[in-house]
């Protein structure tokens, strides 16, 4: 945990020799307990101070690193228990499970690695694969198919040190996460990992084991660790990645690192999707699925972007007038807002319909229609304003809107606003705009 | 290395909220049930045992609904167009309760038929929910609170400009309320404070601080329970009470769960997609803090209880 700036002075010199640009070193000591300023300020401070503040200002989860050919995929630097109390930053990394003994893993890694789903006008993929050593003695073959078919970066899974470090010898260059290290057999896996300069995944059945294990690994020189803690039912699971998590945001360093989960190794598809879903709102780093179902996917995709949003930043779209499928003067004017969702929403009903419009997106400041409305940030005032700001007069020879079904009620004071505009209230789910527009536009 | 685990101390408690009355309780049902008595956050077991198990709601309408996804109507079929074979339907899909949301176009006789109906044909407690306009609601409820005195049905929906008649008839007649808000911890206290200002007792009190569907503004509802229950245990008593959440309302309305046809091939199976965003939305909010998910799809149902019994058993 950060140290306040009365535990930071007494790390310092004190002689008050104004060489940081500072009149005294307790005022120094404020400044970087602020992080305001770099520890680099001061030339005088101890090598061993240097230490103890370098330790105090990591991250209470380490941050985590794994990277492909040209794809990284990152998990740590977490800061919170629950979300609404800053954010959460890295998205958990999901990757897909291949098995060194499967016959056809070109074609599986190929439709998992092409994988694409657009959510509010961001594209979302899998994160990467899982290749797992059942049959160790096609495991480098393995790895080879799978790293031809995808630059996504790999876990490689075995519990045999040698089978790992032969697995990891493929892939020069890349950081890999080796997974993983147990009591039984952490000192050579230590020695694998730091060899491949791969990161470890660590499992144990207890904390107190996980955590002794972190500590014996990183007095070896690995630290891009990363915790497996198991959990064989959701409650149990629940209950051991919160317990990590508090105690990493207590600055207990020896459970400070990502966690890794298999909800693949639940036995049923349904239980799998239980699982992962947990996993993501609870703290996971990587995610390993066994069943690759583009429905569960684009689920699990979905809710990640929900639990990963700055809880503080709706997301948002630019206000302004878009053109949809070719619009011409005489095409639909829709109204709608710039939260992303209700945008997206719209915009993609319309797009697919192939039916020309425009689609005059109100600033109301980032909400929903129901929730802007209720707010008082998408009214007739509003919406007549974006009329003018934008030119829609300019664009169209109709002077008509088309207002969201939910928002009629506004009719009639948008009359007013826009003398000589017909107001039309379209349905009330953009689902049913195509039909709508197809019939009574 | 012994690892000392943190334990939080809370010094707030939820309420306990007992729903539907057996005979010997002066109503008809055949077991009641108890949710709420959290004294942690949800399924910390290593601090204090889940008090209550969270209960699976399936919902269920006075008529047939005409704007219902075909994947709905296909697994419950001919049971829609009668809400006594409906609910008996629910009940046989596991259902540890009902929630039967009445029509704008039921007159006050027809909802308490529908009511009495549905009483007959299970002993699950059972929530009647208005249409959702302030003269109807209260017209039909008023009715139903007066017919069925004694059940302790949970009667709602309850909100800032509706809560009078409502809490009044069912302060008179033994039952229940759903209080609900719009996703704001503020709102929910104040409404709250406004009902127990009546008279009515906060153990006869349930709070809907509403959700949004996965990808349609879950999120919120998700942290505003969060936000709620942390207050309930920091000692907010005008938080502490059970929350009640309409995952399945949310969710078959999304595109992603209507729809099965001009959907990008991304989306997947159309049925396993549906049934993935009632179950996760679900899910999410049971760990967020839901004691009540309202669902529609019996299938959801089945790995919602999955989720349940497992987060039950430590
Ligand atoms: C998420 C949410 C919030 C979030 C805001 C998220 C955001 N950035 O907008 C938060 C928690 C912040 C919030 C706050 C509030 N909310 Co709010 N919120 C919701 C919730 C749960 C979902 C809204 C949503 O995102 N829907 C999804 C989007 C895509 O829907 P949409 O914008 O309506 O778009 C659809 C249609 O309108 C249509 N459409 C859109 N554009 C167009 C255009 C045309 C031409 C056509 C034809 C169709 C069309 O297509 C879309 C898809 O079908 C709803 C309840 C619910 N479950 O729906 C309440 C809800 C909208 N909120 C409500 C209220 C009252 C509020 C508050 C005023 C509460 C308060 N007093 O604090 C505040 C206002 C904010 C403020 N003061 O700053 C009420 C509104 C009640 C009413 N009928 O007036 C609702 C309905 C909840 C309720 N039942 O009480 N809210
Ligand atoms: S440079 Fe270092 S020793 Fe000198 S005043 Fe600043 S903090 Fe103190």
């Amino acid at each position: 945990m950060a140290l306040s700036g009365i535990q930071i002075y007494k790390m310092l010199p004190q002689t008050n020799c104004k060489e940081c640009g500072f009149p005294t070193c307790l005022a120094f000591a404020m400044k970087l307990a602020a992080k305001q300023v770099e520890l680099s300020g001061c030339p005088y401070v101890s090598a061993e101070s240097k230490a103890k503040l370098a330790e105090s200002s990591a991250p209470p989860v380490r941050l985590i690193t794994l990277k492909g050919i040209g794809i990284d995929v990152k998990a740590g630097n977490e800061v919170c228990l629950y979300r609404h109390e800053k954010t959460f930053y890295n998205k958990s990394g999901l990757f897909v499970r291949i098995k060194s003994s499967q016959t056809d893993i070109a074609a599986q890694v190929a439709r998992a690695d092409a994988y694409k789903v657009t959510y509010v006008g961001i594209d979302f993929t899998v994160d990467g694969f899982a290749v797992e050593a059942d049959d160790p003695s096609k495991f480098a073959e393995a790895i080879k198919a799978v790293r031809a078919a995808t630059k996504r970066p790999l876990i490689l899974i075995s519990s045999d040190p040698a089978v790992l470090s032969a697995g990891a010898a493929v892939l020069p260059g890349e950081t890999p996460l080796l997974c993983g290290a147990t009591s039984a057999n952490w000192e050579a896996m230590a020695e694998v990992a730091k060899t491949a300069k791969a990161a470890l995944a660590i499992s144990g059945d207890s904390l107190d084991e996980l955590a002794d294990l972190t500590e014996k690994i990183k007095a070896k020189g690995v630290e891009d660790l990363v915790l497996a803690p198991g959990g064989k039912t959701m409650g149990g699971s629940l209950i051991l990645a919160t317990q990590i998590r508090r105690l990493a945001l207590k600055n207990f360093r020896a459970l400070g690192y990502p966690m890794l989960t298999m909800p693949g190794n639940a036995g049923s598809p349904e239980r799998e999707s239980l699982l992962a879903a947990q996993a993501i709102t609870k703290y996971a780093g990587f995610v390993v699925l066994d069943k690759f179902s583009p429905e569960l996917m684009y689920a699990l995709l979905v809710l990640r972007e929900n639990i990963y949003t700055d809880p503080q930043k709706p997301i948002q779209v630019t206000p302004g007038l878009f053109d949809i499928n070719n619009p011409k003067p005489e095409s639909p004017v829709l109204v709608t807002t710039n939260f992303s969702i209700t945008y997206f929403s719209v915009a993609n009903e319309v797009e697919g319909s192939g039916l020309p419009a425009r689609l005059l997106v109100v600033d109301a400041d980032g909400m929903s229609v129901l929730t802007a409305w209720a707010a008082g940030k998408f009214d007739a005032e509003r919406i007549a304003k974006a009329v003018k700001a934008f030119g829609v007069e300019a664009k169209t020879n109709k002077k008509q809107i088309v207002i969201p079904g939910h928002v009629a009620v506004l009719s009639g004071e948008l009359e007013e606003e826009l003398p000589g505009w017909e107001i039309r209230v379209g349905p009330r789910e953009a689902v049913d705009l195509p039909a709508f527009m197809k019939k009574a536009l | 290395m012994p690892v000392e685990i943190p334990k939080d101390k809370w010094t707030g408690k939820v309420r306990t909220v007992t729903l539907g009355a057996t005979a010997a309780e002066g109503g008809t049902r055949t077991k009641s049930i108890v949710v709420g008595g959290d004294t942690t956050m949800p399924f910390m077991q290593f601090e204090a045992p889940t008090a209550h198990t969270p209960v699976i709601a399936i919902e269920i309408k006075s008529r047939k609904p005409d704007d219902w996804s075909s994947l709905l109507e296909e697994t419950w079929g001919s049971v829609m167009s009668d809400p006594a074979a409906w609910a008996k339907a629910a009940e046989a899909a596991g259902a540890d309760m009902i929630v039967l949301w009445l029509s704008l176009e039921d007159t006050a006789d027809d909802a308490m038929r529908a009511v009495k109906s549905v009483l007959a044909a299970t002993g699950l407690p059972l929530a009647v929910y208005g249409p959702g306009q302030v003269d109807k609601d209260n017209e039909l409820l008023v009715a139903v609170s007066e017919s069925a005195n004694g059940e302790k049905l949970l009667l709602g929906i309850c909100e800032d400009k509706n809560y009078r008649t409502i809490a009044a008839t069912s302060m008179a007649n033994g039952h229940l309320i759903t209080a609900r808000t719009a996703m704001d911890v503020n709102l929910a206290k104040q409404l709250n404070i406004l009902i127990s200002d009546m008279g009515l007792p906060l153990d006869r009190v349930i709070m809907d601080p509403t959700t949004g569907a996965l990808g349609y503004g879950m999120e919120y509802g998700y942290s505003v329970m969060e936000r709620l229950r942390l207050a309930a245990l920091q000692g907010d008593a005008m938080t502490q009470l059970p929350m009640m959440v309409t995952p399945g309302f949310e969710t078959w309305k999304t595109k992603e769960s209507k729809v099965g046809v001009g959907v990008p091939e991304a989306w997947g199976d159309w049925k396993e997609r549906a049934i993935h965003w009632e179950t996760l939305t679900a899910t999410a909010l049971l760990e967020s803090g839901a004691s009540i998910v309202v669902l529609r799809h019996p299938e959801s149902l089945k790995r919602v209880r999955t989720a349940i019994t497992e987060l039950m058993t430590a």
